[in-house]
């Protein structure tokens, strides 16, 4: 997707572009420790490239392991593209290429196969399919991003109660977790959006819903290792309450399996939403979503095979970039191992 | 045994129990913004006379309790109501379907097998080898590939290029199971192929860090001491330890398949119970969805009851042990 020379150059600001993209200009120190930027507590000198093995703490520590991990730079890159190119279509791509909803009802202006006007070509109803390819990548940023939040949200609040108060609260929920995983992830939100009527909001609402017992799980175990560590007795001795335990000293410390987790789920979220539209579940016509738009190439596979490679391969690509970031963040973030 | 049959029977009542209660409330008046008559009946227009006599038969008038046992009584009857477009039971319509996606799911797992556990093999016998690397990469490609994609891509390819390229000699059926021109087996293949792509990626990896693991373990230093073949190290001592985890994948995968049936079903019109669930999204016919759901459900789970039961017979230490995940 892009040469080693780019790796390395964009490795500085991805975080903060994850953040809020605005700050993009700001960004002059080209240091590659950008992402203490959010985590303001750490301290770490803005000299480049300093490989000290003391003083490092774990997030700058990670972040200098998964820089030199080239898939998950690479996939990293590969998102932060994704979202730039889409968040900046509204520039270039209305204009020079065309609006993803707009008709050309003109004869013979549909199904054009890809010329210099239309990159991809056009679909059944004369849009250009460059643009809804673009745009596609909002809906499924977006349901990745919303939908893998309200699993973590649901999730982290049902693995603490069940990780740290532990007893009937933990069978009950752990319990309740077994009952959503019997259920084949596809076919329950099918179930759900059957009540709810399919439509953009609820896909993600959907996916949502579904995701929380496996974060919880994650988070329940982490808590209970952490749990163990004698700094939790002396919180607890010192009169702590349970919030402050819980959000003070717990969760920062048992928050890293969640970041790898999460990241791996965005992918499967954007897949299960391209699953659920392409079965006319999800994302309803005519917004440019990329499952819709290979259920619409699917009956016209013979007379137009463009319309179904540049959605399916963009899927394809996007969910890879995600994979490999929560694999190469497994891999940096992974204290235990580290040693 | 029997101890260990009842233990398990008993410990899947919970899930039961909880997994209908999930799907009743999504059904029950108030809990959600659906109109749990519109569930049971379709999106067509009903008289206020058929909607008095709905409320009354299903007890949505009566509190939720009493629905809920109403519900699981005409489970336990089988009944999953009526689709409307056919008028005929739901459960009688997947019963009629219901061979054609375990037909399907057992082609995908023989496929699973055989590709998934050679490739795997290969590439922890020669890591580092090309064919490793290869199957590294197309393993981390196929997890991340969306099925219906891969179904529609090799539908294009096998079955519209190459039936051009060829002048209309050599292709392979895309649609349906059955036609004049080929073979009922022949219209399996390219489904099976797209049903089994994620599993037997997920199959190659656990098979090679398996497999690399015993290879690295005492046991097979000393059976190479002993002068015995690489061969019969490989396939006597190595293979025999590294298959347990696979042979647990592949079991819980079962299941999976007949979940994962519905968009495979779809893009290959195969006559199964996944392609009668999306045919019902289509026309709206909510009895024929849910009770698709639920009775996949339902299969899903017997089979991993089955599954469960069979490691119980081949391996006394889940019998006698006391976790039984």
């Amino acid at each position: 997707m892009s040469d080693r020379d780019d790796l390395h150059h964009d490795a500085h600001n991805p975080h903060t572009h994850d953040e809020s993209p605005v700050d993009h200009g700001e960004l002059r120190d080209a240091a590659g420790h950008s992402i203490k930027d959010q985590s303001r507590s750490l301290p770490i000198p803005p000299t480049d490239d300093i490989i000290t093995d003391g003083g490092r703490t774990l997030w700058g520590d990670a972040w200098y392991r998964l820089r030199k991990n080239k898939l998950a730079i690479a996939g990293l890159i590969w998102v932060i593209f994704v979202i730039l190119v889409t968040l900046s279509a509204d520039l270039w791509v209305k204009p020079y290429f065309g609006d993803p909803l707009a008709m050309d009802t003109t004869l013979g202006a549909n199904l054009q196969p890809p010329s210099a006007e239309h990159i991809m070509g056009t679909d059944k109803l004369g849009r250009d399919v460059f643009a809804r390819v673009v745009y596609g990548a909002r809906i499924s940023l977006t349901v990745g991003v919303i939908a893998v939040a309200i699993s973590v949200a649901i999730g982290l609040i049902m693995g603490a109660l069940s990780g740290y108060f532990g007893g009937f609260m933990d069978t009950l929920i752990m319990r309740g977790a077994d009952v959503f995983l019997a259920f084949p992830y596809v076919l329950f939100a099918i179930a759900l959006i059957a009540v709810l009527g399919p439509s953009y909001r609820n896909v993600f609402i959907a996916i949502g819903i579904l995701g929380w017992p496996s974060i919880a799980r994650v988070f329940r175990s982490s808590i209970l290792s952490v749990k163990e560590n004698e700094y939790i007795d002396a919180a607890k001795a010192m009169g702590a309450g349970h919030m402050r335990m819980i959000f003070r000293h717990i969760m920062p410390n048992a928050v890293a399996p969640i970041i790898v987790y999460g990241t791996m789920s965005i992918g499967g979220a954007i897949i299960t939403e391209a699953a659920l539209s392409f079965l006319g579940m999800g994302v309803q016509p005519p917004t440019p979503s990329w499952g819709l738009m290979l259920s619409d190439a699917r009956p016209l596979m013979v007379r137009a095979p463009w319309l179904m490679l540049w959605p399916g391969f963009a899927i394809l690509t996007t969910v890879l970039a995600f994979v490999l970031m929560g694999d190469g963040l497994r891999d940096a973030l992974d204290v235990k191992m580290k040693d | 045994m029997l101890k260990y049959l009842i233990r398990r029977v008993l410990q899947m009542i919970p899930v039961f129990l909880g997994v209908t209660m999930l799907l009743f409330i999504l059904r029950a008046p108030g809990v959600l913004p659906g109109d749990p008559v519109r569930m049971i009946t379709g999106e067509r227009a009903i008289s206020d006379t058929l909607r008095a006599q709905i409320v009354e038969e299903y007890g949505l008038d009566r509190p939720l309790p009493e629905q809920y046992v109403l519900y699981l009584g005409n489970l336990a009857k089988g009944d999953l109501g009526d689709s409307f477009q056919k008028s005929r039971p739901v459960v009688d319509i997947l019963a009629d379907k219901f061979p054609n996606t375990v037909k399907l799911a057992l082609a995908a797992i023989v496929i699973e097998v055989i590709i998934g556990i050679s490739a795997g093999i290969i590439s922890a016998v020669k890591q580092y080898s090309l064919a490793d690397v290869l199957t590294t990469l197309s393993t981390s490609i196929l997890v991340a590939i969306p099925v219906f994609w891969l179904g529609m891509m090799l539908q294009l390819f096998f079955g519209i290029l190459l039936k051009r390229w060829t002048g209309d000699t050599i292709y392979l059926p895309i649609s349906g199971m059955t036609s004049n021109r080929f073979p009922d087996w022949a219209h399996m293949i390219l489904p099976a192929i797209t049903l089994a792509s994620v599993s037997t990626a997920y199959v190659a990896r656990i098979m090679r860090s398996q497999m690399l693991e015993a290879l690295g373990q005492d046991y097979i230093r000393t059976a190479e001491a002993k002068g015995l073949s690489r061969r019969a190290v490989i396939w006597r001592h190595a293979m025999k330890n590294a298959m347990i985890p696979v042979v647990t994948f592949i079991g819980i995968d079962l299941g999976a398949m007949m979940a994962g049936a519905i968009l495979t079903e779809t893009i290959f019109n195969w006559p199964g119970v996944g392609y009668e669930i999306f045919v019902a999204i289509g026309q709206r016919d909510w009895p024929v969805v849910m009770g698709g759901v639920i009775f996949i459900v339902f299969a899903v789970m017997i089979v991993n009851l089955l599954v469960d039961l069979s490691y119980a017979v081949l391996d006394p230490r889940i019998r006698y042990g006391g976790a039984a995940e």
